[in-house]
């Protein structure tokens, strides 16, 4: 049962990484227009190269 | 959000372009300081009702990006919105023509009115609130999973205490909008749907902690994680809703930028309404909407009054008339001395109307409240009653009397109750803003399930107050060529009907020379030799026939009446059919001559009219519909009609209203097409069926688990599950809309 002083943590870090990710999207606006984002990715605007 | 841009930014570049020149060449330092705090660049927001696509966003972005001046844009596509950065001296009229060009018809929006700021942050608080609840609850759920599968002695201790550590302080940040609230019904003395809630998570979070200390077997920490998620998620859908309508209402507000032409000195000075005084000048040009109310000093023209008092013929407009604002110019400029503006205008007037005949009408109580009104003491007592039971049945054991409580509490808590009208409301007002509806008011499709009686008005409602000329045919060809070429010298609405009607009937124009419009009269011109006039009955010396109608006069003794019918508006006659389908009584009301409702009334089938109705009269109408017992639903579009549509149980009207009608209607038509009216009713009878299955559903799930609660037999497996099941049941009915 030692193997729970890690598992534990460790389990808790993962969902923490996931939370902080989810702060961050939400803080950087991206789910202000999901309608805009899900077609942005069917554009082969900037295929060749990053948007200037 | 994309589209929130510094509103102070904007305004400077308004006032520099405004300030621009007369004052420029006598005072230059002004000019300087404008320069140096002018920004040196602007961000400018259009409409684009037609992006739908990711090519759309492509081919805006490409040819905004292409045109000079402009340093970057986005497309906003669930708004339908673009914001663009340029230099200053880009102005939205240059980026709508370059729009144009590439096919997409694009507005002006007004970006101070577009500051939806404070619902942002409000729907983000929610979410972040929604995502801790989230996290907790999937790693709660993981440590309880080891707990009901038989974990013993210090291990489950040890599981009960991470599972507090993680989930106390997330009913402490998530659970906030509920115990706010609930405190704040309980200080008007009331309790809501959010009491019961608030003393689940508080007495579920307790009495954990108190098991935990003591070893005990029982922890609810993954119910009050759960409860907390399920709640929020509920109260975000319905945040979503209500925030898309609000925000499609301050874009139809936006659409109309308030700025007018004002003569200074002789000069011609563009100025915002707000700044309009008594007594200036007002300049409007044909097409141009009455700002102010005013008496004529210049110039010559017809007005359109349908939207204040229905009538659906223009009437002639000249010196010393007076016209009040919401007035259309048609044929000529007209130079206006104001006498009445902004809060006085006669426009505002009626607006203060509709906030008495609002604020008038009986507070409806919608389906949750009644839920919740019964609901909320049924659950208190049987917590209590349970509490009381076992005490006296154990002797006085108060630990088990308040774990059987809180469990009962935790078992009976309104998750499903929570989630039950706002899917349904949000998978509803989804499919009714695809078929062109916008649900204003939360409570607008619960009331339009009621509806029994339909109240149409006429112009700009059924019809689209756009002409139609109904007997060309009558004449001779050398007639109706003479008139299409008096017609197309013309921008009034009925010539440019003719001169379409005559196109399509394939004659050509015949050589009409020196023609010249008369506004207010009509246009004249020369046809072989001879004078020749297309207008007024007045003008042309003939009898004014009793229907919308113009004249054409070209020497052959009695002149010819061209008349017009109005067109109706696109799914007029299927919306109606569709309602008289659904079994409710139709009524025609109309501010217009009885001739013109008549007609209408008999093509649509409609045998309940009425004719040359004042404002009070539609409004009184709509009232004894009421006393009599019915549930209104009125349609209408006019200021002559925004009485009548705060009076009604629900009300309609189509995005060309005027603002009042919009804001005194619960649900705006954004598109033309009217037969979204019928699947409307239609829907609405599904959503309500819906919710009252969604309490229905989770009704069943608590006589399922409440006697479990009450004997003691709950553990927070069986209240896990209930729960989530109920939820989950709840959820996927709501989807089932049609």
């Amino acid at each position: 049962m030692e193997i729970l002083t890690y598992l534990i943590p460790v389990s808790l870090l993962l969902g923490g990484i996931g939370l902080a990710a989810f702060f961050w999207a939400l803080k950087t606006k991206q789910f202000d227009d999901p309608t805009g984002d899900a077609n942005r990715i069917l554009t082969k605007d900037w295929d060749d190269k990053p948007k200037p | 959000m994309t589209a929130t841009l510094e509103p102070k930014a904007f305004e400077d570049v308004e006032y520099a372009s405004v300030s621009a020149c007369p004052a420029c060449a006598a005072a230059p330092s002004a000019a300087r300081i404008a320069q140096l705090s002018m920004p040196d660049h602007a961000r400018l927001m259009l409409s684009l009702p037609a992006a739908h696509c990711a090519a759309c966003i492509s081919t805006v972005e490409q040819a905004l990006a292409a045109t000079p001046g402009v340093q970057s844009s986005r497309v906003n596509l669930t708004l339908k919105r673009v914001s663009v950065d340029a230099d200053a001296a880009v102005t939205a009229d240059q980026l709508i023509s370059v729009l144009a060009g590439v096919g997409y018809e694009a507005h002006e929006l007004d970006a101070g009115l577009l500051s939806a700021t404070e619902t942002d942050r409000q729907g983000r608080e929610l979410l972040m609130r929604l995502g801790v609840a989230f996290f907790s609850m999937m790693n709660v759920m993981l440590l309880s999973v080891a707990v009901w599968s038989g974990a013993e002695g210090i291990t489950r201790d040890l599981f009960h205490w991470i599972s507090g550590a993680i989930a106390i302080p997330t009913v402490l940040f998530s659970g906030q909008p509920f115990f706010k609230s609930a405190w704040a019904g309980v200080k008007v003395g009331r309790l809501g749907m959010d009491f019961p809630i608030s003393l689940a998570l508080v007495l579920a979070s307790g009495i954990s902690i108190f098991e935990t200390w003591n070893s005990g077997v029982h922890a609810y920490f993954d119910a009050a994680v759960m409860l907390c998620f399920f709640l929020l998620l509920g109260r975000y859908l319905d945040h979503r809703t209500r925030a898309v309508a609000r925000s499609a209402a301050e874009e139809l507000a936006a659409l109309e930028v308030p700025r007018t032409v004002v003569l200074v000195d002789g000069a011609e000075v563009t100025r915002a309404i707000s700044e309009i005084a008594v007594g200036d000048l007002v300049l409007v040009r044909p097409g141009g909407r009455m700002p102010v109310d005013g008496v004529v000093v210049d110039g010559t023209s017809e007005v359109d009054r349908s939207l204040l008092t229905g009538e659906s013929l223009p009437v002639f407009a000249g010196p010393d008339m007076v016209v009040s604002a919401g007035e259309v110019n048609l044929t000529g400029p007209l130079t206006l001395r104001v006498t009445a503006a902004g809060k006085d205008s006669s426009l505002h007037r009626m607006a203060d109307l509709v906030a008495v005949a609002e604020s008038a009408k009986t507070k409806y109580t919608t389906l949750a409240e009644r839920a919740a009104s019964w609901y909320s003491p049924i659950v208190h007592l049987l917590s209590f009653g349970a509490f009381g039971f076992w005490m006296w049945k154990t002797g006085g054991d108060l630990r088990y009397a308040v774990n059987i409580s809180a469990a009962t509490l935790i078992i009976t808590c309104p998750c499903a109750l929570g989630l039950a009208v706002p899917a349904v409301v949000t998978s509803a007002s989804g499919r009714l803003f695809r078929k062109g509806l916008l649900i204003k008011h939360g409570t607008a499709l619960e009331r339009l399930a009621q509806v029994d009686t339909v109240v149409f008005d006429k112009t700009g409602t059924l019809t689209m107050g756009a002409p139609e000329v109904t007997n060309l045919a009558d004449h001779p060809r050398a007639a109706v060529e003479v008139a299409a070429a008096l017609a197309s010298a013309s921008s009034h609405p009925l010539a440019i009907a003719l001169a379409d009607a005559s196109r399509k009937a394939g004659i050509q124009p015949a050589q009409v020379d020196a023609l010249r419009e008369v506004p207010g009269y009509g246009v004249e011109g020369l046809w072989r030799g001879q004078a020749v006039r297309l207008g007024r009955a007045s003008w042309c010396d003939a009898d004014e026939a009793a229907m919308t109608a113009t004249y054409l006069c070209a020497g052959e003794g009695s002149a010819r009446a061209f008349t017009f019918t109005d067109r109706l508006r696109p799914g007029a006659e299927a919306a109606i059919a569709e309602l008289i389908a659904q079994g409710k009584t139709i009524r025609l009301i109309s501010g217009d001559t009885e001739g013109a409702v008549a007609a209408l009334a008999n093509r649509l089938g409609i045998t309940d009219w009425a004719s040359g109705a004042l404002p009070a009269e539609k409004a009184a109408l709509v009232r004894d519909l009421t006393l009599q017992g019915r549930h209104v639903l009125m349609v209408g579009d006019g200021l002559n009609d925004t009485a009548a549509l705060a009076a009604a149980h629900v009300s309609i009207s189509p995005a060309s209203a005027l603002d009042a009608a919009r804001a005194a209607s619960d649900i705006v038509l954004l598109g033309q097409d009217m037969a979204a009216i019928g699947d409307a009713t239609r829907i609405s009878g599904q959503t309500k069926r819906r919710i009252l299955q969604n309490f229905g559903l989770s009704a069943l799930y608590n006589v399922i688990a409440v006697p479990l609660a009450l004997t003691g037999f709950a553990t927070p497996l069986a209240a896990a599950l209930a729960m989530s099941l109920s939820s989950i049941t709840v959820s996927l009915n709501s989807l089932r809309l049609k």
